[in-house]
């Protein structure tokens, strides 16, 4: 299938969908060293955003976030790609300092966790 | 969004690395929110200063910034995890002290000011009504949007900056008109006598308008002290960047219409006050979130005259507050009391729990909410009672 959303940040990113269906904390959230969701609660905790097309609706929380995602970036440990429905400041500002590929404006119940997920631009397939 | 040729010079990276990044955060955020164009801001206050809150990523970030990054407008900045210059009798550590330096380092080479303050209005930034700003600290931003009429989202630590290395903001959300409408009508009932009172009831209508904007009524009357404590507590309890009061902000009412509205009642203040104590005995006690104004320090240095504390006090203010306190003399009676001035920093942003206190005495709702979450335990009481409880009522 393929999808077209907007660019948040452009690039090209692929690999295994980790698909989390309430918004995302970064700060306090994600492990900024592992990767690893740290939320208490949260449906993905215990996953490891490395190297994953991490797919959810949005981002909550401290806007430190933003930098969390930058120190995954520089550790190795950052998603490939990231694929929202309504990207905020959060999630917008830390993709464009770690230059992590980010469409949004996508219909995000159409992806399911352990498919394999190619973004280019605007674009989504799968 | 459409953008100007020198906008779009910038977006290319024709000014360089920092300012190209700088320009797409804005016009991500821009797309992101639907401006249709940029505006130039005449005053930035850049969040993200402590290095407890940035980390190693975070001071990374920044030196690349100040390979080529410069301000472009008028650029403060918040306070640090320590006093920059009084680190050592903070009993804050070398390897902290190390990092909190080095991005302190980072911002001045990028070009700004070294205010570390929560309160730009008393640090010679102060934008006038009508003024399109970008402004990071939650509080302040609430004080310029309502107080002072400058016109301001609630920016972050990246996006602030981004604002300050280009001049610019997108033009969306509280830089226009339609946006600046009170969306609850709070009136207020109860006799609110003390700034406290009012850091209680701010803590209140923060929970229950969110990220709306209240408009506050019968207010008899609302000095400095009291609207900044006001504007810190609406933005921790809820997600508030303006507030409108009757005479005190420039807009206030404009376009109210028939909004909701609901009572601030005595019951409501009595029951706040007692939701931010927890149980136990203070071992720490600390003024001056936002930092203390000058009036402030003066009704401390009074109220310390004689005494010596008998439990770790700081008053938190910026130097520029410590200077005018130091020529007027009241420096000297705080510290004679065994107070200490943490200048440059406050109990929120600085690694507290490293330090050893668990159980924090204070007259403000936005740090018995910040130093919660951050695992410590509150007592929330007025100014004298927290000298009180610092001197051991002696």
């Amino acid at each position: 299938m393929r999808l077209g959303g907007r660019v948040i940040f452009n690039g090209k990113g692929e690999g295994i969908a980790l698909v989390s269906s309430n918004p995302m904390s970064f700060y306090g959230g994600v492990d900024p060293d592992t990767g690893r969701v740290i939320e208490r609660g949260h449906e993905l905790r215990g996953e490891s955003v490395k190297g994953r097309v991490l797919v959810f609706p949005n981002g909550k929380g401290s806007t430190v976030g933003s930098y969390v995602l930058y120190r995954l970036k520089r550790n190795g440990a950052a998603p490939s790609a990231v694929i929202n429905s309504k990207c905020e400041t959060i999630v917008a500002v830390g993709v464009i300092i770690s230059e992590i590929p980010c469409v949004d404006m996508i219909d995000i119940t159409k992806i399911a966790t352990g498919a394999s997920v190619r973004v280019d631009g605007a674009s989504v397939s799968f | 969004m459409h953008l100007t040729r020198e906008e779009e010079a910038l977006l290319s990276g024709a000014e360089g690395r920092a300012a190209q990044k700088s320009m797409q955060i804005l016009v991500a955020l821009g797309e992101i929110y639907g401006a249709k164009r940029l505006v130039r801001v005449t005053s930035v206050q850049v969040s993200g200063v402590s290095y407890k809150n940035l980390g190693d990523a975070g001071v990374e970030f920044l030196n690349e910034l100040a390979k080529d990054g410069r301000a472009r407008v008028k650029t403060t900045m918040n306070p640090a995890g320590m006093s920059l210059t009084d680190w050592k009798s903070q009993g804050i550590g070398s390897a902290f002290a190390k990092k909190q330096l080095e991005v302190i380092d980072a911002y001045r080479r990028l070009g700004l000011e070294v205010t570390c303050t929560c309160t730009p209005y008393l640090a010679g930034n102060e934008p006038r009504f009508g003024d399109h700003i970008a402004w990071g600290e939650s509080s302040a931003v609430v004080y310029a949007n309502s107080v002072l009429g400058a016109r301001t989202n609630r920016e972050g630590g990246p996006s602030a900056l981004a604002a300050s290395l280009t001049g610019l903001t997108p033009l969306y959300g509280l830089h226009l008109d339609e946006s600046r409408r009170p969306t609850l009508r709070v009136d207020i009932e109860a006799p609110l006598e003390s700034p406290e009172d009012f850091s209680a009831m701010g803590y209140f209508v923060g929970k229950e308008v969110k990220d709306g904007i209240p408009f506050f009524t019968r207010v008899r009357s609302a000095g400095l002290e009291e609207l900044k404590t006001l504007s810190a507590a609406l933005a921790s309890s809820g997600g508030v960047a303006m507030f409108h009061m009757e005479g005190v902000t420039p807009e206030a009412g404009a376009g109210a219409g028939e909004t909701e509205a609901i009572r601030f009642t005595s019951r409501d203040l009595s029951e706040t006050e007692a939701k931010l104590n927890d149980e136990g005995s203070p071992d720490f006690v600390s003024v001056g979130c936002p930092h203390c104004s000058l009036a402030e320090v003066k009704t401390i240095a009074e109220l310390l005259k004689g005494k010596k504390v008998t439990k770790e006090f700081w008053v938190c203010c910026s130097r520029e507050v410590k200077r005018l306190s130091d020529e007027a003399g009241y420096s000297r009676q705080v510290e004679r009391s065994g107070a200490k001035f943490a200048t440059d920093t406050c109990m929120v942003v600085a690694p507290i729990e490293e330090l050893g206190y668990g159980i924090v005495a204070t007259n403000s709702a936005k740090a018995c909410h910040y130093l919660r979450n951050g695992g410590a335990k509150v007592r929330f009481m007025s100014l004298e009672d927290c000298v009180m409880e610092a001197t051991g009522r002696n």
